[in-house]
């Protein structure tokens, strides 16, 4: 055990004598953090919109009105023509156009129902999807209002009501994307510092040569490789901490579940990583290997497999099946239901159970493939 | 450590990876307290060698005993008595030379100050750098430090692989003359050199050719076993003379030394060899040759086995 101690404390030396990649591993989730939250955002703001109102009466009014008021949209001006609708939109003037029918509020009154044409410029399919999501529960939210303003009265059951499709947010009202890559973010940071940085600094003493020194020494080989855990446990708490303070006080994201179940899902992740890093050294025998099988058969699939940038339930089904391998997948989907929905852990049973599994998986095959001697 | 057991013995040791044959056969015994060299060039299979007997590879066929413990077996037991420096560097460059000496002190569960005076020597010519990052340190200092790391424990034998590859020649000299203060005190000390001037360095030496060991012996012992007359041959144009040379009859082999050749003459030959090489050469054609007898060295016998 002594040992043991003696290997953590010439890790930290390592890690610490190298002051430019402690400053990495600390920094990192800070401008990760900053970048997804501020830079990288797909949320909407102060859109102008213009609006070409073929009735000009209550409702429509009313509409307008709501629409401008609210934080995301400013009104520009109103237009008369179909076409100057086409030139703002092309010369970017406006983002949206609001065109409301002939007779609005009297196809409201007799149908039940009035359009609205909601005009975007879809060459860039993030901002528009935003612009129309934001600009329809605005108008949807407005329904009842609406009713009342046009003096329409349900008749009978048959009859239908005015009825808008109401996209309700659950969650996550305003659609901020600081939601989706907070537990992404999460996922990435540890997997990297825990996966790669454990694997490089076991690779290293490979290649460096040390490690035929300690293996020709009475220290159990095992002891080496788990005393390179703890630094970067210690490291990894240390960012899941500045990752969940960033989140709460700097983008606003709160902690509606049980931090401690949160806290506890991201250490069984953490052994997740570790065990990852492990097996990746039990592989590799130089640095860039073990950089290279951590970077692209590790990170590339926590990014893009995971559901940190692209839902699991869009992929093809093949890929689909393969996500279910990827640790992060279930952090991030734990990280969700326990941090944003604020669910109780018993929803997350499941992801714990897989998380756990695989640690205990990886650690087994990486202590089996430890090496007593050089092969 | 017990004195009824060589320090290393090798028994038919084999070592094949995949279809290239490392070390074929190998067989010898070393004496408690010697300095056995194991000389022989790049790609001789010394540090495979050496691996098997620090534990650090299996062989693949035939056994090895390192004080009486099998290399294969009991692989834990001879890990606790020997010291190993292997042929590159391979301490910690970002840590300090005593953080270094103390790390491997502690793996191996040892007071640095219990055995200090075993590396007092050494490691007082690197006391004026003891808070130096090893990186930082020459190569003769990087090799002194090394050497302190792996005594630090006191081991029963000292296994070193090329210790002295890429050292300066003063450093060299140095580090023999601490093995030597080692010896004295009475630890094995096997090491290995491409150096053929450092096997008169040794009390032992093996010479080893292409996994082969060509034969164990003293390096006087070895000179005296060679029964070939020497000759050393000068000349303008030495590059024809090493030809001629090759094609005289009496002469078994000839192969270039420094600034000579050297020939070595069958035993078989009568005559004046010095007398019948000079007539050779100059019936070629080839003036202005000086050729004198010698006394063989111990690349001359590892030329003479290894032709064989």
């Amino acid at each position: 055990m002594k040992q043991f101690w003696v290997f953590v404390k010439k890790e930290f030396m390592h890690i610490f004598r190298d002051t430019r990649t402690v400053m990495i591993l600390l920094l990192m989730p800070v401008v990760q953090i900053i970048l997804f939250g501020f830079a990288l955002s797909n949320e909407i703001k102060d859109v102008k919109f213009a609006v070409l109102d073929h009735s000009k009466d209550a409702v429509t009014t009313f509409i307008t009105e709501r629409i401008s008021q609210s934080e995301y949209f400013i009104f520009a001006r109103d237009i008369s023509t179909e076409e100057e609708a086409d030139y703002l939109i092309k010369s970017s003037q406006v983002s949206l156009v609001v065109v409301y029918d002939n007779n609005f509020r009297e196809n409201l009154v007799r149908d039940g129902k009035s359009q609205i044409s909601l005009v975007v410029d879809g060459s860039d399919p993030n901002t528009a999807s935003g612009v129309l999501r934001y600009a329809n529960s605005i108008i949807a939210s407005s329904n009842e209002h609406i009713l009342r303003l046009s003096g329409f009265t349900p008749l009978s059951a048959e009859k239908p009501t005015f009825i808008e499709p109401v996209v309700e947010l659950l969650y996550n009202p305003q659609m901020k994307s600081a939601y989706n890559f907070v537990p992404g973010v999460m996922g990435l940071i540890l997997m990297l510092i825990c996966a790669m940085m454990t694997s490089v600094s076991i690779v290293r003493e490979k290649e460096i040569g040390t490690m035929e020194v300690l293996l020709a020494s009475p220290v159990r080989p095992v002891i080496v490789i788990l005393a390179k855990t703890v630094p970067y446990f210690i490291l990894s708490v240390i960012n899941l901490a500045t990752i969940l303070l960033l989140s709460v006080f700097v983008l606003g994201v709160p902690i509606t579940g049980s931090i401690y179940w949160l806290v506890l899902a991201s250490f069984i992740f953490i052994f997740v990583s570790l065990s990852t890093g492990l097996l990746i050294s039990s592989f590799a025998s130089t640095q860039v290997a073990a950089m290279l099988i951590s970077g692209l058969v590790f990170m590339m699939p926590v990014m893009l497999l995971s559901g940190m940038i692209y839902p699991v339930s869009n992929m093809p089904y093949l890929l689909q099946v393969v996500a279910q391998f990827i640790p992060a997948k279930w952090f991030i989907e734990a990280v969700r239901k326990l941090m944003i929905q604020g669910l109780p852990v018993t929803s997350v049973l499941k992801e714990l159970f897989i998380m756990t599994s695989m640690a205990a998986a990886f650690t087994v095959l990486s202590i089996r493939s430890f090496k007593q001697r050089l092969e | 450590m017990s004195s009824e057991h060589k320090p290393v013995v090798a028994e038919n040791i084999s070592k094949t990876f995949g279809q290239v044959t490392a070390l074929q056969n190998i067989s010898f015994e070393t004496e408690r307290g010697e300095m056995f060299g194991v000389i022989g060039p790049d790609g001789a299979g010394k540090t495979t060698l050496f691996r098997i007997l620090t534990t650090l590879l299996v062989q693949t066929s035939g056994s090895a005993f390192v004080d009486g413990y099998d290399v294969k077996g009991d692989f834990r037991k001879i890990r606790k008595i020997i010291g190993y420096m292997p042929g590159r560097f391979s301490l910690y460059g970002d840590l300090s030379v005593e953080e270094n000496l103390n790390f491997f002190a502690s793996i191996f569960k040892v007071n640095p100050k219990d055995n200090y005076y075993l590396i007092k020597d050494i490691f007082h010519q690197l006391e004026p750098f003891r808070n130096r990052k090893a990186s930082a340190l020459s190569g003769g200092m990087k090799q002194k430090l090394a050497l302190s790391c792996a005594l630090i424990h006191k081991p029963s034998v000292l296994f070193l692989d090329e210790p002295t590859t890429g050292v300066d020649p003063v450093s060299r000299r140095e580090f023999w003359q601490m093995l030597d203060r080692l010896k004295a005190i009475g630890i094995t000390i096997i090491v290995s050199t491409a150096y053929m001037d450092e096997a008169l360095l040794c009390d032992r030496i093996a010479l080893m050719k292409n996994g082969i060991l060509l034969g164990v012996n003293s390096p006087a012992g070895m000179v005296a076993s060679y029964n070939n007359r020497l000759l050393a041959v000068k000349g303008d144009d030495m590059h024809s003379i090493l030809k001629v040379l090759r094609d005289i009859k009496v002469v078994k082999s000839a192969y270039s030394f420094g600034h000579e050749h050297h020939a070595a003459i069958s035993p078989d030959f009568g005559g004046d060899a010095v007398e019948k090489i000079s007539q050779e050469l100059t019936a070629r054609g080839l003036n202005d040759t000086l050729v004198k007898s010698i006394k063989p060295s111990v690349e001359d016998c590892y030329m003479e086995l290894s032709a064989n």
